[in-house]
């Protein structure tokens, strides 16, 4: 088998804000009714709950992201993808269903520091402000010319996923927000 | 620039998350019908100034379609709701009627 990269090959941009590349990440896009009982039993096997509408819930190095009514995305480490999509599928057996492994179409990228609201505030069409946007909650919406999704984490620092053929589009477009510095000086200047 | 609410995923979407897709509350005539139902299915289109009711597609969120009340002349948008629907739900209307009374639009009002 080939060696896994991730689209990014572990760039990194240091500032104030540091962005940087995730490195391989395991993802499974799910489709499904989300009130399914199955679906419940399946994720609560891997020790996730079902997110709220817009939400992540997170376990450990697990992760579930509410992507729109009738999908969810996984969060795995990227060796753990085929285990999960087997107990995914043992969960749903006999129910319609799509459980996918979509970790090499995508790239994971780290937003980290001071100002990350600022830095994806400034490419986003998103209220960011700390009373809109709070650390669990998921926006799928465009970052500049390409689709992508990002959420909060705990400690401020946010977590981005586009498609691995704009990763280099997402990651320059971020840094170059990182290096321009926050708002409030843009808004000064 | 126009925002407006997802009822599914329940944030504010940009116009540049949406797509959009014509006029809403369409009603369907097929093979059986007459040459003139048809042709008014196909090409007639409503084009107020003022109440308009559209269907707006979450193209960069969540992907589902939506149908949106708002005033084509100010832009300002009275509500947006689910397109599994054949009219506008009453809380919509009634918000319309309060801001712009005695309104019409094709067969409603």
């Amino acid at each position: 088998m080939s060696d896994a990269v991730s689209a990014l090959q572990g760039r990194v941009a240091t500032g104030d804000v540091t962005i940087a590349d995730a490195g391989l990440q395991g993802m499974i896009t799910l489709r499904c009714d989300l009130s399914a009982k199955s679906l419940k039993a399946a994720c609560k096997t891997m020790g996730l709950a079902i997110p709220e509408r817009g939400q992540i819930s997170r376990s450990g190095d697990k992760a579930l992201c509410w992507m729109s009514p009738d999908e969810l995305l996984m969060l795995v480490p990227y060796a753990d993808v085929a285990g999960s999509l087997a107990s995914v599928e043992q969960g749903m057996k006999g129910q319609h269903y799509l459980a996918e492994n979509v970790s090499d179409a995508r790239a994971l990228i780290h937003i980290d520091g001071p100002f990350a609201r600022d830095v994806i505030a400034k490419l986003a069409p998103v209220d960011l402000h700390p009373d809109s946007f709070k650390p669990g909650m998921v926006r799928r919406t465009h970052l500049g010319q390409i689709a992508a999704a990002f959420w909060m984490r705990d400690d401020g620092a946010f977590e981005l996923i586009c498609f691995r053929s704009v990763a280099a589009y997402a990651f320059d477009l971020l840094a170059a927000s990182a290096k321009a510095g926050p708002v409030s000086d843009v808004r000064a200047s | 620039m126009l925002i407006l609410h997802c009822p599914y995923c329940g944030v504010d979407a940009d116009e540049t998350d949406l797509h959009a897709g014509g006029e809403a509350h369409l009603k369907r005539f097929g093979p059986d019908s007459g040459d003139e139902e048809f042709e008014n299915y196909l090409f007639m289109r409503e084009n107020p100034k003022g109440v308009h009711f559209e269907r707006w597609r979450h193209a960069y969120g969540c992907g589902k379609w939506f149908l949106a009340a708002r005033c084509t002349a100010t832009l300002e948008v009275f509500g947006t709701y689910s397109a599994q629907t054949t009219e506008p739900p009453q809380d919509i209307k009634d918000a319309i009627s309060a801001k712009r009374p005695g309104w019409a639009w094709g067969d409603l009002s």
